[in-house]
C-alpha cells in the first residue's frame, strides 16, 4: 500500500475536521460535517471544491492544433479566440473512453489541458505516445505545481471577485467556458475558467501550489463554503455529468454514454477512435432514472450497477444517489436502445423490483430542477 | 471524536443496545456509525411480530454514499419499530443515542454476553 498523496491544502482540510477518504490515491475531503448542506450552499450560495489532485498540463509547439485535431473527439475548430474551452473525450482506437478532459487555448503554440486524477498518468503516457508516433514534436508538461479551486453557485463569482478584485475586470465579461490569465494576483498568477461540475455558474481558478491556500482562507472569510467530494458527486449527477470510471471507461464509447455530444463526426478529421464510432454507432441509451415513490415512500436509493428491467432488455445504474435538490433518488443508466424518456422501467434494490421514471438529463441546471 | 456512552451495550456491527426497564432491549446505530454513513435517507426496518437470530440483517439504513444493513445484535422477537424515524432518518445524524430503530424481546435462552461495553467498543473503532 503506498502512501496516499496529499494536495496542497491537506492541512487546512485536516484543520476544518473534513472526514477524509482516498480517492484515486488521494487523501481528499469527502465532507467537512454535512455532505447535504454543502450541496445545497452550491445551489443557494457559494461552494468551493479543492479540485487540486486533477492535473494541469501544458502542450506547446508549432503544431499543437494539429495535435489536437488528432487526439480528442470534439471539435478543435472550436477553438479559436484564446481562453475558449472545449469538453472533450480523448479516445482508444477502439473508441472507448481514455479519459475526459477540458482543453484549453491559449494561442496557436500554447494548448492547456486539465484531465482527472485517477487518470492523468495514463492519460500523459498517451499523449506522450500520440506526440511521438505523429512526429507532432510539442513539449507536454505536466504543472504538479499548479493547484485548482473551484468555486460554484449563484453568487460564486462575486465572491471571486469581492477576494481577487483584480479578477473582477478581466473575468466579468467571460462567457461559459472561457478562461483568462489574471497576472500578478496576490495569491499569484491566475487562471480563472468560468467553467464547473456542479450545474451552477462559478469559476475554476488554477492558482499557484504556494498561494492556494491563502486563497482557500480569503475564499472561506468572503464567505464560500468548503465543499467536499460527497457533494461534488451529488451536485453533478443533478446536472447529468458524468464521472469518468463509472460512466463511462475505456471500454465504453461514448455514443454509450450520453456524451455524443462531445463527438464530432461532421468535420473530415482523422482523430483516434473515429473508425470504431463510426463502425459501432451508438449501442444503448444512456438515460435518467428518478426512483418512482410507492405511498409517498421510495423503497432504497438507486446505485451504481443495479439492474435496470425495461421492455426492451436490460441494463444497468452506471451512477446513482439520494437527490438533495429533488428530495429524490435518481440515477443515470445505460439501458438497451429504444427506451425512452416517460417510459416506466423497474430497478433491482436488493430483493424488490421497484419503479423509476426514465427522464432525460440533467436533472437540474441553475438551481431549477428540469424533470 | 464519536461519542460512546458507557450505560449502552455495542456490536462490532456498530449498533448500540439499551436494556430496558422491562427487560426489551431498544437498538440504535452508534455515533461513529451515523459520522462513517453521512446524511442519512432511508431506512427499512423489519416487522413489528418477526422473530429474529443474532446477527441476521435485520433492515437496511442508506445515506446519500450508501448502503448498510443492520443486524439483530441478540436472537428474540421483533415488538416495536421506530415509525417516525423512518419518516426523518436524519434524526439519526442529529442524535444517535436518541434514535432507537428497533426494540427486540430476548428469545428463550438468549443473553446479552455476549454484547460489547463501552470501553470494548471503542477500542474497536480506534
Amino acid at each position: 500500500m503506498t502512501a496516499l498523496k496529499h494536495t496542497p491544502l491537506h492541512a487546512a482540510h485536516r484543520a476544518l475536521q473534513a472526514r477524509m477518504v482516498d480517492f484515486g490515491g488521494w487523501d481528499m475531503p469527502v465532507n467537512y460535517g454535512s455532505q447535504i448542506d454543502e450541496h445545497q450552499a452550491v445551489r443557494s450560495d457559494a461552494g468551493m471544491f479543492d479540485v487540486s489532485h486533477m492535473r494541469v498540463v501544458d502542450f506547446t509547439g508549432p503544431r499543437v492544433r494539429a495535435f489536437f485535431e488528432h487526439a480528442v473527439a470534439n471539435n478543435v475548430g472550436k477553438l479559436k479566440t484564446p481562453g475558449k474551452a472545449l469538453y472533450s473525450c480523448l479516445l482508444n482506437p477502439q473508441g472507448g473512453v481514455i479519459d475526459d478532459l477540458i482543453v484549453y487555448y491559449f494561442g496557436e503554440e500554447f494548448f492547456r489541458v486539465v484531465v482527472n486524477a485517477g487518470t492523468a498518468d495514463k492519460d500523459i503516457a498517451w499523449f506522450e505516445r500520440l506526440n511521438a508516433d505523429g512526429g507532432f514534436g510539442l513539449a507536454i508538461t505536466p504543472r504538479c505545481e499548479l493547484a485548482i479551486v473551484a468555486v460554484q453557485g449563484p453568487n460564486a463569482r462575486e465572491k471571486v471577485w469581492a477576494t481577487v478584485p483584480s479578477a473582477r475586470e478581466a473575468t466579468s465579461a467571460l462567457k461559459p467556458f472561457n478562461a483568462a490569465a489574471i497576472a500578478a494576483t496576490p495569491f499569484g498568477d491566475l487562471t480563472v475558467a468560468r467553467t464547473g461540475y456542479t450545474g451552477e455558474d462559478g469559476f475554476e481558478v488554477i492558482v499557484p501550489a504556494a498561494h492556494v491556500e491563502a486563497l482557500w482562507d480569503a475564499l472561506r472569510e468572503h464567505g464560500v463554503r468548503p465543499c467536499g467530494l460527497g457533494a461534488r458527486d451529488t451536485l453533478r449527477l443533478e446536472a447529468g455529468m458524468n464521472l469518468y470510471g463509472q460512466d463511462m471507461d475505456e471500454t465504453v464509447s461514448p455514443l454509450d454514454a450520453g456524451l455524443a455530444w462531445t463527438v464530432d463526426l461532421t468535420a473530415p478529421r482523422a482523430f483516434v477512435g473515429r473508425d470504431a464510432l463510426e463502425r459501432d454507432g451508438s449501442r444503448a441509451a444512456f438515460v435518467g432514472l428518478i426512483l418512482q415513490k410507492e405511498n409517498g415512500k421510495a423503497g432504497g436509493v438507486l446505485r451504481a450497477h443495479q439492474k435496470v428491467v425495461t421492455a426492451h432488455g436490460d441494463g444497468e445504474i452506471t451512477s446513482g444517489t439520494f437527490s438533495p435538490t429533488m428530495q429524490e433518488s435518481i440515477a443515470f443508466a445505460r439501458v438497451p436502445a429504444g427506451v425512452a424518456p416517460g417510459d416506466t422501467v423497474a430497478v433491482q434494490i436488493r430483493d424488490k423490483q421497484l419503479p423509476a421514471r426514465v427522464v432525460k438529463l440533467p436533472f437540474v441546471r441553475n438551481g431549477k430542477v428540469l424533470v | 471524536m464519536s461519542q460512546i456512552p458507557n450505560d449502552l451495550k455495542y456490536t462490532a456491527e456498530h449498533e448500540w443496545i439499551r436494556v430496558e426497564s422491562d427487560g426489551t432491549l431498544s437498538i440504535g446505530i452508534t455515533d461513529h456509525a451515523q459520522q462513517t454513513l453521512g446524511d442519512i435517507v432511508f431506512l427499512e426496518l423489519p416487522q413489528v411480530g418477526k422473530t429474529v437470530d443474532a446477527g441476521e440483517a435485520v433492515g437496511v439504513i442508506e445515506s446519500v454514499k450508501a448502503a448498510s444493513s443492520i443486524y439483530s445484535p441478540v436472537s428474540g422477537e421483533v415488538v416495536a419499530v421506530n415509525a417516525a424515524i423512518v419518516d426523518a432518518p436524519d434524526a439519526v445524524n442529529n442524535d444517535a443515542y436518541a434514535s432507537w430503530l428497533f426494540k427486540l424481546k430476548l428469545a428463550a435462552g438468549a443473553d446479552t454476553s455476549g454484547l460489547l461495553d463501552a470501553a470494548a467498543y471503542a477500542k474497536q473503532i480506534d
